[in-house]
Order: structure tokens, then C-alpha cells, then sequence
């Protein structure tokens, strides 16, 4: 009568038979099996890291770095942690201008995609085949090699809408701010914010009366007033600088290094056929019946695209979206291959200059990693309040 | 009280197709639509002429003529390529020998036998060109480069060796047809086996098509035990699996391909005992394994959440062990289902393999910069020839594994349940 368990019988499962017991020893047992391992691979590395001579601490971030990182200001006798932070600093300026002008380009390629007309359609089609099925790095070394240090001398440098190109670099035209430029930005936030609360009360008016109340338009121009008057008010806040040649200076706008425009340019030409491949799917997967309901109710084109379509559609991309940025970013490492000083690529020189190897390695998935978090709880932030906008 | 009165069969009008109507209805539908028309046409035809221009006029493609056996094969021994010869023959022979079996299996549970061996020859000779132009081009292009009749004879024995593969499995009784087909799974080792066997060639000496391809099919096949092991781990009860699980893909995920492989070359020989120490290629493989593991991981996680819980609550009441309901039920399920995406994870692969020329191993984009510094050819600026070779070898072999996995997962299909 033993199989009786449970409140019939008063006997106690024996251990090795009780599940609580049976799961702990398993866990226990795994955790045993992975610390070994990890014990072993450490133990390999620090006898093997002794016999060579590498330190084995991290003071080695606090020593003088011992090069310098061209485009910045970092001296041979700054730390190598400052190294560090420069290559941080050129990851981000890289990763933030790629994300920015990605989501223009893939989000115009993608619109093209669907357009009606064949040609825009097509040539939009071949671009994204092409790009999307070749490696970024082949397309970053061409960038580099065959596009950029083959541009025109600075002396014989091509002119357009202001910039300049050459092989020294691409210069744009540039704001010039200072602290006026910083208060103008927080007036501005000001001005957006109460632009935004005066929308909202007109929609409240709109949404009592029935009436139109022109919510956007009202908000638009208290922006526009603001904005305005705060601008006078500090006597122009910013001064656009446009590049000037003269022999072999230029003076005036900002220089973007050849590895820099190149990297950028490869990553955005790259990411971008990926994005306009998720504007276009999540366009279309917005059911057509949604559309046709929203004529139904004699919504306007704007205001279709704007109330129905692109709310639903958002949703649907935001999640690929956010791992296209991440992937921007963690792409940017491949700078690597053309000189431009980003985290890897001051790692590697950090290492070809005495720093020892696993440590900085370490150092540098640390970094990445935290990258990545911040971008995963951003997305997932976005993600949380447009779920909680629609139902 | 109206009588009811049916409908006419109204067949819809049927818009005259002419080109006329066709240029009307794509091109100039309204006045902005042929401006915009006007300009894309003028981008896309001076693009047109540039490339037109560079691929047959001002490009130099001497430079790749010379060097075509370097990008097949890195630097293999010359008088050792028979063994690659042989490993090709043998590696289509098989896969014709898969597709046989597939085939014939398909014709029992699906005798309508949709595609794509349907019709007479013509046609199912149409249909494989239609899917396969590219690669079939790209090979044309490379018989032509290489002017001499080795390259085409060997082209015609894989053929010959592919179609005699099909023919023999689909002749192949259903009693063992199992074993073979476990076989075949087993073949690029066999592969490996032809060219390394007897003391042949070290892996050192690989290099070009013939490396990607290794570090691909390597990668992608090595790492899928890891890969499964990690996605049962994080869907696991016992919290310290799972944490151990989640920890590893999301460091691996979290961290960029080229600095694991950086990381790789300069630290992996550092975690061993010094006699085992790694070569360069085993060292890139490791790291391909790792990294592409916690990416089948999370691929598989979806399979096995798309397997519906009345699977497993079935197969607990017919009493079967926890163990054999994973083995048996939820895992066959799920990994039919995430097919499409492990062949799209080995697409990356495939094309992340270029990060190895970064770390100086000689593969396709590798041999792609080195022969621009060979003595005759350095200096004069070849790079555009070279990569745009590379890039085509890349967009040639992803191109069609991705459509060849839309179809898979068209015919499987996985959007549609």
C-alpha cells in the first residue's frame, strides 16, 4: 500500500524520490559542473599568462597609453583608460550619426519599395538585394578604399551645397553655439512643452464640442512664436559656419575624417536596406480592410496614414528597428579594418602597446555589453508605452 | 414585394494590356509620377552606364584571371588540388543524393509531387535555372576566366555526379533509407575526410571560397548541439540553468562578432594547456561555434514556444518521461519549424565569415586585398576589381540560399499556420 501518497498515507516520500530534493541536487550538481569548467579554463589562463610574463591585475588602465589617437586631442602620457573613453566617445558619435541618417535612408527606400511607379520600385528593389547580401565589411573596405581615398586632392576638391570633398576628409557646414546655442536648446524644450499642452487642450475642446479646433495648428505655432521670440530675445543663438578652401586650409564647418565618413557611410548604406526591408513589412502588414475602414469613416489621407496605418504599423516595427540599431552599433567595430580609433580598434592598439590581452578584451565586451542594455531597456521602454497607447 | 432576381454574372473588365497601358499604369500615372519618373530613370541609367562601363570596358580584370585559383582554394598545395576536386564531386554526389531521397519521399506523402520535378525535362531544366541564375552565371563566368578545360570538365563531372546522386536516391528502398539519409547529414565530414585524408593538407593551408565554406558549414553544424542544449536551458524549471543559459546568449549577443574573433586569435591558446594550443583556423571556428550557438539558441526558443502545450500534455498523459517528450515530441516539432531561420542564420555566417581576413586568415575578401599587393599588380589600384569580385562571390551564394529558404519556408508553411 506504498503508492498511497499525499494525505492518505502518512509515510514521507524518501529523498530520492522527492522532486524539491531531486531539483536542488541537479542544480547543484550542474552549478558544480560549470564552476569546474570555468575553474579550469581560469586556472589554464592565469598559469599560462604567468609563464608568458602578462600582468594579471588591472592597473594596467591606469599607465600612460603610449600613442595617440588621430582626430582627438589624447596624448601619448594620458591614461589608457582616456584611450578607452576616446574610443567610446568615437563609437557612440559613429553609432548615433549612423542610426539617425540609417532610418531616413531605409525608411525612403522602403516607402520607394511600395511605390506605384515601376522604376522607383525596381531601382529601390535591386539596391536592397544587392546590399543586404553582401558582407558590411566588404562594403566598408570598398567604401574606404575605392571611394573615399580615391576622391580628388584638397587642391582640386569637388564643392556642392556647401561641403567640401576631398581625400583629406569631408567637410559640412556646421552650427557655431556655444552657451547661447545651450539656452536657445532649453527655451526651445520649454516652447515644445507648452506646444504640447496647448494640443492637448484643444483636442479636449474638440473631443467636448465636436468641433475642429485646429489642436496641431495651435500647437505649431505657440512652437513657432516660441522659438522665435526666445531667438531674438538672445540675439541669434547659433551661427551656421560654412566650410572655406583657400590652397590647402579650410577653415570654418566641421571635418569629418576620411575613415569616419567612410564607416559611416558603409554602415548607413548597409543598415539602411535592412530597415527599408522592416518599413516595408510592417506597412503591409497593416490589414487593408483597416484602411478601407478608416475611408469608411471619411477619415483624410493624412489622417489615415497618421491615426490608423502608421500607429499599427510602428508597433509592429519597433522591435526590429531597435535590433537594427544595436547591430549598427555593434558593426561600428569593424572600423577595424580601415583605421578608424573606435573601442575595438584602440583595444587592439592598446594591446600592440604592451596592454595585456585578456583583461582589455574583457574591458571591452564589458563596454559593449553595457551599450547593448541601454539600447534593450530603451526599446523595451518604447515597446511597454506603445502597447499600453493602443489598447 | 419584389421578386428576387439573380444577379447577372458580371466577369470583372479585363484592362487591355499593351505597353502603352502597362508605361501609363507604372510610369506616368499623374504629372508628379513622370517627374519622378524622369529623374530615378536618369539615376538609374547613369548607374547603369557606369557599371556597364567598369565591368567591361575600364575594368582590369587581369588581375582576377591570374589569380582565379587563389580565391577558389587560398594556398593550397597545387599539386595536392585533386583532393578538392575529388571533395567536390564527392560533396555533389551526395547532395544529389539528398535531394533524391527528399524527392522520392515527397512523391509518397505528397503524390501530387507539386515541384519542382514536375513536367518533362524542358521544364524542370527552365524551373533550375530560374532558380539557380545566379550560381549557374556565376559559374559560366568562372569557366570563361579560367580559359582552360579543367575547371569545365570538372563542372560537367559534378554535374554528372549531382544528377547520378539523384537518380541513386530516389531508387533507394524506404527500409534504409533512414541510414542513409543520416549519412548524407554527415557529409561535409566526408568532405573534410577526401581532402585531409592520408596525410594530405593541414587546415592551415586552406584558403578563399574553399575556407568560407569550411568556417561556414563548420560554424553553423557544430554549434547546433550548443545551441539546442542553450535553448532548453533558458526555457528550464531549475533557475540556476536558466540563469547560467540567459547569461551566456545574452554576453554573446550583447558583443560584436569582430572583437570576439579579435579576442579569439590573440587569447583562445591562453585558456588550454600550451601543448594544445590552437591553430588560427580552429581558433576562428571556436569562436564562429560560440558566437552563432547563442543565436541558434534564441532562434530554437522560438521554435519550441511555437510548439502548442497540448503536445506535452499528451504525450505526459500517455506517461512518457520528461526527457523523451522534449526528445520526441516538442524538439522534432519545433526545429521543423525554425528551418527558414537557422538557414537565415547561416546566411550571416556565411557572409560574417569575411571578419576572418581581420584577423590575417586568407579567405575570400582575405585574397581579395592580398593579390592587390602582389609585385605586377600593387600600386596600380585594382581594389575596386577585387572586392567587386568578392562581393559578387558573397551576393551570389547568400542570394540564392535566401530565396531557396523563402521557398522552403513557403512550401513548410511556417507564416501560414
Amino acid at each position: 500500500m506504498t503508492a498511497l501518497a499525499g494525505e492518505a498515507s502518512p509515510t514521507r516520500t524518501p529523498p530520492w524520490r522527492d522532486v524539491r530534493v531531486l531539483r536542488a541536487v541537479a542544480q547543484i550538481v550542474f552549478l558544480i559542473g560549470v564552476i569546474a569548467v570555468a575553474a579550469y579554463l581560469g586556472n589554464n589562463l592565469l598559469n599560462n599568462m604567468r609563464r608568458i610574463g602578462i600582468q594579471t591585475n588591472l592597473d594596467y588602465l591606469d599607465q600612460p597609453a603610449g600613442f595617440t589617437i588621430p582626430g582627438s586631442s589624447f596624448r601619448r602620457t594620458q591614461s589608457r583608460m582616456d584611450a578607452v573613453m576616446v574610443g567610446l566617445g568615437n563609437t557612440l558619435r559613429v553609432a548615433v550619426a549612423g542610426i539617425i541618417l540609417a532610418t531616413v535612408v531605409g525608411t525612403i527606400v522602403g516607402i520607394a519599395r511600395l511605390s506605384r511607379n515601376w522604376l522607383v520600385r525596381t531601382g529601390a528593389r535591386l539596391y536592397v538585394e544587392f546590399v543586404r547580401n553582401v558582407p558590411l565589411l566588404v562594403i566598408v573596405i570598398f567604401t574606404y578604399l575605392a571611394v573615399f581615398l580615391r576622391l580628388p586632392r584638397i587642391e582640386d576638391s569637388a564643392e556642392a551645397l556647401g561641403g567640401i570633398v576631398s581625400v583629406r576628409g569631408v567637410w559640412i557646414p556646421w552650427y557655431e553655439g556655444g552657451d547661447r546655442f545651450a539656452t536657445w536648446l532649453l527655451l526651445l524644450a520649454v516652447a515644445a512643452a507648452g506646444a504640447w499642452g496647448v494640443r492637448r487642450w484643444r483636442q479636449r475642446v474638440q473631443d467636448r464640442t465636436g468641433d475642429r479646433a485646429f489642436g496641431i495648428l495651435y500647437g505649431l505655432g505657440v512652437f513657432a512664436v516660441g522659438a522665435t521670440v526666445s531667438a531674438v530675445a538672445l540675439g541669434g543663438p547659433i551661427d551656421i559656419t560654412i566650410p572655406d578652401r583657400d590652397g590647402r586650409l579650410v577653415s570654418g564647418g566641421i571635418r569629418m575624417a576620411p575613415e569616419f565618413a567612410a564607416l559611416l557611410g558603409a554602415l548607413v548604406v548597409y543598415t539602411a536596406s535592412h530597415i527599408a526591408e522592416i518599413v516595408r513589412g510592417s506597412i503591409q502588414s497593416v490589414d487593408r480592410g483597416q484602411n478601407e475602414a478608416a475611408q469608411a469613416l471619411a477619415l483624410s489621407g493624412p489622417q489615415r496614414m497618421r491615426l490608423v496605418i502608421l500607429p499599427q504599423a510602428l508597433r509592429v516595427a519597433i522591435p526590429p528597428l531597435a535590433n537594427q540599431y544595436l547591430n549598427l552599433t555593434k558593426n561600428s567595430s569593424l572600423a577595424v579594418a580601415i583605421a578608424y580609433v573606435e573601442l575595438t580598434k584602440v583595444t587592439g592598439d592598446l594591446i600592440g602597446n604592451g596592454a595585456p590581452a585578456p583583461q582589455s578584451y574583457g574591458f571591452l565586451m564589458l563596454l559593449y555589453l553595457m551599450i547593448s542594455l541601454v539600447i534593450a531597456a530603451i526599446t523595451n521602454l518604447v515597446n511597454r508605452r506603445l502597447r499600453l497607447v493602443e489598447r | 414585394m419584389s421578386p428576387t432576381v439573380a444577379a447577372p454574372d458580371l466577369v470583372p473588365p479585363v484592362p487591355p494590356r499593351s505597353p502603352r497601358v502597362w508605361m501609363h499604369r507604372n510610369l506616368f500615372r499623374t504629372p508628379g509620377d513622370s517627374v519622378v519618373t524622369v529623374v530615378s530613370g536618369t539615376v538609374l541609367a547613369y548607374a547603369a552606364y557606369r557599371t556597364i562601363r567598369f565591368v567591361l570596358i575600364t575594368g582590369r580584370w587581369e588581375i582576377i584571371e591570374r589569380n582565379l585559383t587563389l580565391f577558389m582554394v587560398g594556398r593550397f598545395p597545387r599539386d595536392e588540388l585533386w583532393r578538392v576536386e575529388v571533395a567536390i564531386i564527392v560533396a555533389l554526389g551526395l547532395a544529389g543524393l539528398a535531394g533524391g531521397l527528399v524527392a522520392s519521399g515527397r512523391s509518397i506523402s505528397d503524390p501530387e509531387g507539386l515541384e519542382p520535378d514536375a513536367g518533362d525535362w524542358p521544364t524542370r531544366v527552365r524551373t533550375a535555372v530560374a532558380r539557380l541564375w545566379p550560381v549557374l552565371a556565376m559559374i559560366m563566368v568562372l569557366l570563361i576566366l579560367a580559359g582552360t578545360p579543367g575547371p569545365a570538365l570538372l563542372a560537367i563531372a559534378g554535374l554528372a555526379a549531382l544528377l547520378a546522386g539523384r537518380r541513386v536516391g530516389a531508387l533507394i528502398p524506404r527500409s534504409i533509407r533512414g541510414y542513409v539519409i543520416g549519412f548524407t547529414f554527415l557529409s561535409p565530414f566526408v568532405v573534410v575526410a577526401v581532402i585531409t585524408a592520408g596525410g594530405g593538407v593541414g587546415w592551415d593551408q586552406w584558403g578563399g571560397v574553399l575556407l568560407t565554406l569550411f568556417l561556414a558549414v563548420g560554424g553553423i553544424t557544430l554549434c547546433f548541439p550548443l545551441g539546442v542544449l542553450l535553448a532548453l536551458g533558458r526555457r528550464s524549471d531549475l533557475p540556476a540553468v536558466r540563469v547560467v543559459s540567459v547569461s551566456y546568449i545574452e554576453l554573446f549577443r550583447g558583443v560584436p562578432l569582430v572583437a570576439l574573433l579579435l579576442m579569439g586569435s590573440l587569447t583562445l591558446q591562453l585558456f588550454v594547456p600550451p601543448s594544445w594550443a590552437p591553430g588560427p583556423i580552429i581558433r576562428a571556428t571556436v569562436v564562429f561555434t560560440l558566437f552563432t550557438a547563442a543565436y541558434i539558441a534564441e532562434i530554437v526558443r522560438g521554435g519550441l514556444l511555437s510548439v502548442p502545450a497540448g503536445q506535452t500534455e499528451a504525450a505526459k498523459a500517455l506517461g512518457m518521461s520528461p526527457t523523451r517528450i522534449t526528445a520526441f515530441i516538442v524538439l522534432p516539432q519545433a526545429l521543423r519549424n525554425v528551418i527558414p531561420a537557422i538557414v537565415g542564420q547561416f546566411i550571416s555566417l556565411f557572409k560574417d565569415t569575411s571578419l576572418v581576413s581581420i584577423i590575417s586568415l586568407v579567405e575570400i575578401l582575405g585574397v581579395a586585398q592580398v593579390i592587390t599587393q602582389q609585385p605586377g599588380f600593387a600600386g596600380q589600384g585594382l581594389t575596386a576589381e577585387t572586392l567587386v569580385f568578392a562581393s559578387v562571390i558573397f551576393w551570389v551564394g547568400s542570394y540564392t540560399m535566401s530565396r531557396e529558404s523563402q521557398r522552403l519556408e513557403a512550401k513548410l508553411g511556417v507564416g501560414t499556420r
